[in-house]
């Protein structure tokens, strides 16, 4: 041991261990094995073990059983036995199992520090700074949804049972992500957590134990990927949330295709963290610090892409390497260290492999020089220098402490890249330039936006991600929606199939000779358009009479639709007042030609005049309703943080894809349109299979109205056909589908793809005149996703 | 229990004393510097880092040698200086000095007004400890250029081997800093042998891009030392401050090879404030800047504090402020 002399020329740290002995204790009584949480009871643990290894010492920490079917099965009984009870105690008492929670996990802050660090690997002053007090302020936050239930979400009813899949990176923050607004919106849940860092969840449930909660409320299985996937497939489950891989959220997403459960999947990322010439350059070191080199880059959201403008990227390195060089990797119990173990072996060789690609494909990587512990899992943090956009480590979340670099030249450039990505969770931006570094807020492609700022996150600011990065939010008001349900009037009734099937072949059929024939076409980019395919398909009508014939739409000319939705520059940036104008001026067209949109539905659908007059009216008040709309829909300022501005903006997803019925032909088309467009969106929409002509002609009423060409797009033809190559394609960011059962299930499969987010009705036919089930809130929160927006000010 | 490298003891590299340069305001106009993440970052300096048992006690005896015990006070007569500087040949008490191992500390400097110089100096006769004086129309320096200059050589003439002087705020504000860089530039002149450390007065001039910019001038005007406070302005030394100001030092460093030392002063009272401070200068700058010919702290009522947390440290029992000999 140095002595004070010798120390005091080396002013070294010396050793600062947080004490453990508390939580070797709490594992000792644990050595038979964690155990399932399920009805309230710990089920003692039974079958073959698995191991709990302390990845900063290779050390076994605790045995795991895994939940088979039965144990699931178990856990989903008792969650369904319980939430009736749970839900129907009030927003008021759940709130105060909410606030119990939450005031417990501040008592046993330390304790659950330590655990989360033995556990995982991270660095106690992270569990001890960053997690836990995050886990209380989400307890805290969904404590006052509980108790503001009934007032802020009225005609809302809970989901009932929700199954949760949690990632080992951040475990009891997430566990309390998902845990609290399932619970305040008066849910129940099953809750896996990852069978490599399953302790602080065992200290929850005895947490859940102490406060007295409900038996049944809380349910806990342990488990791997196979549990998981038996807990998200459970034909009980009414809601499934997930974190994780965008690998595995894709085979979710395809389990549940069809199944009516609810879904939100927080998934990957490869986030760009912008660096401008302007930024406070030191402060964007430091941001580095906090992003990747956070959590040992184990963090999905990660600022995982420097991109740097090129004038001060030479200077950006070399500060850079400079802040590398004085990280200090090592224990993580250890309360001077930045780095801690990687969760395990197999990640670091994940991590390890794909630096090697990295390197193998010409990048250089500059680490940080400390010495690693001879045991444990720790990874030299550290970034590369002269990628390509094309190289796979600026394209695959590494999920390790290494980041990859760009230069670009103007803000153009640098939001090329940033946006080169399937990925879009979140987006760091640093510049000192207000309109600079809005702009850049602007066009990037992500949930999340920090400027001037990384990392930071608050339970009061929606959190989840764009594009592969999954969809639905966590946080706020908004995290609170996804585990609610609308509660809609009456019984629903099964949507029959399309009754007009296609013939092309010329009919003898006597025809309602119109005095000119018209031959309807597809609408495309502004322009009417003949099928690809050559082909038109006879519409019958009442009777069974030929009214008229419309374009076969086929797979290329949905490609062409998307194409034209994708050249439509201005729509998404135009005012809400300039949008509102076309949808009044829309509804003007439209009450003009009033009857001969009655009549068209009289002779198409062999509708009643009354009906028919009625559906025309609906449908130029529906003009009016999201006209109205269209300047309103805003988004929100939340208090986060002391001088911070966190907004969350209410953005179109680009371009949407709608599927439209056969009920009321005119008004559901409408009903799905016209909130897609209020919010900026383009769209491609199938037109009634049944009754196409109402939508060709209403593409008539779009020519006069000053819809700019390509937003909106309507083809015709076999619904389901179309729905697929529409579901699939890889542009389309969202898809709302009205069709059949078995059609929900092929679109929501469809979608996987590239993830897009789905509204399917699961074949039940909507009251399109009802101003509850055809129009509303629901379709505007569903044609906009949101992106928050950190800005922290002063001078 | 850590696993980096354990840094070998090596001598202490000498450098030149620094010259300045030409006043250049490329090196700092297009500099920013963001608020929140430089509060941030100091706010985590102390939370990523900590110092326990021995450890914290070296760097709490590190902490003394760096001290200018100071006393700038309108009743300052002789032998209030005289008690001060023999607190400054004696900063520890022999039984705390020798349970840790040390024999021989002295605090980095005794400050005290020009007036009171030849006290100093002769009180620390034979003791090594160099005598520092403000200067310059201690605290507002408001006077004419040449009856600050006529100071400075005064208290030079008088004993003074460190001179700490500041900064004509109005220039800072206002933007004139050529004007402040001559000014500077003059000062040091007049310093001739005596090493010069500029008070920027960091709470009189609001923002951290100002602090920027007037480190930067004050380095490239041939400052030995920048400092933040006279420990009269309504805001002492803070860490986003001292942040700021080693920055721009390190940034100086590179741009001309330079070294420069760093005094934070005002409002640093506890042995917890010492460690925070020697922190940042390890973390931001290196080991290096932990020495006393690097590294000063502005302080009277801190080493009372570390006095009680080293007898703590000694005897396992917190310690009382009585139990140590007064300044």
């Amino acid at each position: 041991m140095p002595s004070i002399k010798d120390i005091m020329e080396t002013m070294e740290y010396g050793p600062a261990p947080e004490s453990n002995a508390e939580v070797k204790d709490w594992l000792a009584g644990h050595a038979d094995g964690i155990s399932h949480f399920i009805g309230g009871h710990f089920v003692t643990p039974e079958g073959p073990m698995t191991t709990v290894i302390n990845p900063a010492d290779d050390s076994v920490l605790a045995r795991l059983t895994k939940a088979g079917a039965d144990q699931i099965d178990a856990a989903v009984k008792a969650a369904r036995a319980a939430q009736p009870k749970w839900a129907a105690l009030g927003g008021h008492a759940r709130a105060r199992f909410l606030y119990a929670i939450a005031r417990h996990v501040q008592k046993r802050e330390r304790f659950l520090a330590v655990l989360e660090t033995m556990d995982n690997g991270k660095t106690i002053r992270e569990t001890r700074d960053g997690d836990i007090p995050l886990v209380a302020r989400h307890f805290y936050h969904h404590a006052g949804w509980a108790e503001l239930l009934e007032s802020e979400f009225p005609n809302h009813r809970p989901v009932g049972v929700c199954g949760q899949v949690i990632p080992w990176n951040f475990p009891l923050l997430m566990l309390a992500w998902k845990i609290a607004p399932a619970l305040a919106a008066g849910n129940t849940v099953v809750l896996k957590p990852a069978d490599l860092t399953p302790l602080t969840a065992q200290a929850f449930a005895e947490i859940c134990a102490d406060v007295g909660l409900p038996a049944g409320v809380v349910n806990i299985v342990h488990g791997d990927g196979e549990t998981g996937a038996l807990l998200t497939g459970h034909p009980d489950v009414d809601k499934v949330a997930f974190t994780g891989s965008t690998a595995v959220g894709r085979l979710i997403r395809e389990q549940l295709a069809g199944s009516g459960k609810k879904l939100s999947l927080e998934l990957g990322g490869k986030s760009p963290f912008i660096v401008f010439e302007d930024a406070d350059l030191d402060a964007a070191v430091e941001g580095v610090v906090d992003a990747i080199w956070f959590n040992q880059g184990e963090v999905c959201c990660a600022g995982s892409r420097i991109i740097v403008q090129e004038g001060i990227a030479e200077s950006f390195f070399s500060k850079l390497k400079a802040r590398l060089s004085a990280l200090r990797i090592g224990t993580p119990l250890d309360k001077t260290m930045d780095v801690g173990a990687v969760v395990s072996r197999p990640q670091l060789e994940r991590i390890r492999a794909l630096v090697a690609t990295g390197e193998a494909e010409g990048a250089i990587l500059h680490s940080a020089p400390a010495e690693l512990p001879a045991q444990g899992t720790f990874c030299a943090p550290g970034f590369f220098t002269g990628t390509a956009p094309a190289h796979r480590v600026n394209q695959e979340e590494i999920f390790g402490p290494i980041a990859t670099t760009l230069t670009f030249r103007t803000l153009e450039e640098a939001m090329q890249l940033a946006n080169d990505t399937r990925y879009g969770l979140a987006a760091t931006i640093w510049s000192q330039d207000i309109d600079r570094a809005i702009s850049a807020a602007a066009r990037v492609k992500a949930g999340v936006i920090w400027i001037n700022s990384t990392n930071l996150f608050d339970a009061g600011a929606a959190f989840g991600g764009y594009r592969e990065s999954g969809f639905g939010r966590e946080g706020a008001r908004e995290g609170v929606l996804e585990y609610l349900a609308p509660v809609l009037p009456g019984s629903r009734k099964e949507r029959s199939d399309p009754k007009l099937v296609p013939t092309f072949a010329p009919r003898k059929t006597k025809h309602d000779v119109p005095a000119i024939d018209v031959t309807a076409k597809l609408y495309i980019g502004g322009k009417q358009k003949r099928a690809d395919g050559g082909q038109s398909y006879s519409v019958t009508g009442k009777g069974g009479a030929i009214i008229g014939h419309a374009a076969l739409g086929n797979r290329k000319d949905i490609r062409n639709a998307v194409e034209a939705a994708a050249k439509v520059g201005s729509w998404a940036n135009v005012t809400g007042h300039n949008r509102a104008q076309v949808l009044y001026f829309l509804a003007e067209n439209l009450s003009q030609r009033r009857a001969e949109f009655e009549s068209l539905l009289i002779h198409s659908t062999g509708a009643s005049s009354k009906s028919a007059a009625a559906e025309v009216e609906a449908s130029i008040r529906r003009c009016f309703w999201y006209a109205a709309y269209a300047d309103k829909f805003d988004g929100a300022v939340h208090t986060t943080r002391q001088r911070h501005v966190t907004l969350s903006l209410n953005e179109p997803w680009g371009i949407m894809g709608l599927v439209c019925p056969d009920e009321r032909p005119l008004l559901s088309m409408l009903s799905l349109i016209l909130p897609a467009i209020a919010m900026g969106n383009s769209v491609v929409a199938i037109a009634s299979q049944s009754h196409p002509l109402v939508a060709t002609t209403f593409y008539q009423v779009l020519e006069t109205s000053d819809l700019p060409g390509g937003v909106v797009n309507l083809i015709t033809g076999l619904r389901e056909d179309l729905a697929k190559t529409l579901a699939e394609h890889d542009e389309v960011a969202c898809i709302w589908y009205c069709g059949s059962a078995a059609g929900s299930a092929m679109v929501e499969r469809a979608a996987c793809g590239n993830l897009k987010a789905t509204w399917t009705d699961l074949g039940h036919v909507r009251d399109w005149l009802a101003d509850t089930e055809g129009q509303g809130a629901e379709y505007l929160r569903r044609a906009t996703q949101i992106k928050t927006v950190w800005l922290p000010y002063g001078e | 229990m850590t696993s980096n490298p354990v840094q070998q003891a090596a001598p202490l590299p000498s450098f030149e004393r620094m010259t300045g340069t030409r006043f250049d305001p490329s090196w700092f106009e297009a500099h920013h510097v963001n608020l929140s993440a430089t509060e941030r970052r100091a706010a985590t300096l102390t939370t990523r880092r900590t110092v326990k048992k021995d450890w914290q006690a070296a760097w709490l005896a590190q902490a003394i040698t760096c001290i200018d015990l100071t006393t700038l006070a309108g009743d300052d007569t002789p032998s209030r200086v005289q008690r001060l500087c023999a607190k400054a040949r004696q900063p520890l008490r022999d039984d705390i000095m020798a349970a840790l191992g040390l024999d021989a500390l002295r605090v980095g400097a005794v400050c005290v007004y020009p007036t009171m110089v030849a006290h100093a100096v002769k009180a620390l006769e034979g003791s090594g400890v160099p005598v520092a004086s403000v200067a310059t129309g201690f605290p507002a320096g408001l006077m004419p250029l040449s009856l600050r200059l006529a100071e400075i050589n005064y208290a030079v003439d008088q004993g003074a081997s460190e001179v700490d002087i500041v900064i004509t705020r109005e220039y800072a504000l206002t933007g004139q800093w050529s004007k402040l860089y001559d000014e500077i530039a003059a000062m040091r002149e007049a310093c001739g042998p005596a090493h010069m450390k500029a008070i920027l007065a960091t709470g009189d001039l609001q923002t951290l891009g100002n602090v920027y910019k007037a480190s930067m001038v004050a380095m490239q005007a041939g400052s030995d030392f920048i400092k933040t406070s006279t420990g009269k302005e309504g805001l002492n030394a803070t860490l986003p401050v001292s942040l700021t100001m080693v920055r721009a030092l390190r940034d100086f460093r590179e741009k001309s090879g330079q070294i420069v030392g760093f005094k934070p002063a005002g409002g640093i009272k506890s042995a917890k404030d010492a460690i925070a401070w020697l922190i940042l200068m390890k973390e931001e700058l290196g080991t290096r800047w932990t020495r006393n010919d690097l590294f000063r702290f502005g302080a009277s009522s801190m080493l009372g504090d570390i006095e009680r947390q080293l007898e703590h440290h000694v005897t396992g029992r917190y310690s009382a402020a009585n139990r140590h000999a007064m300044a």
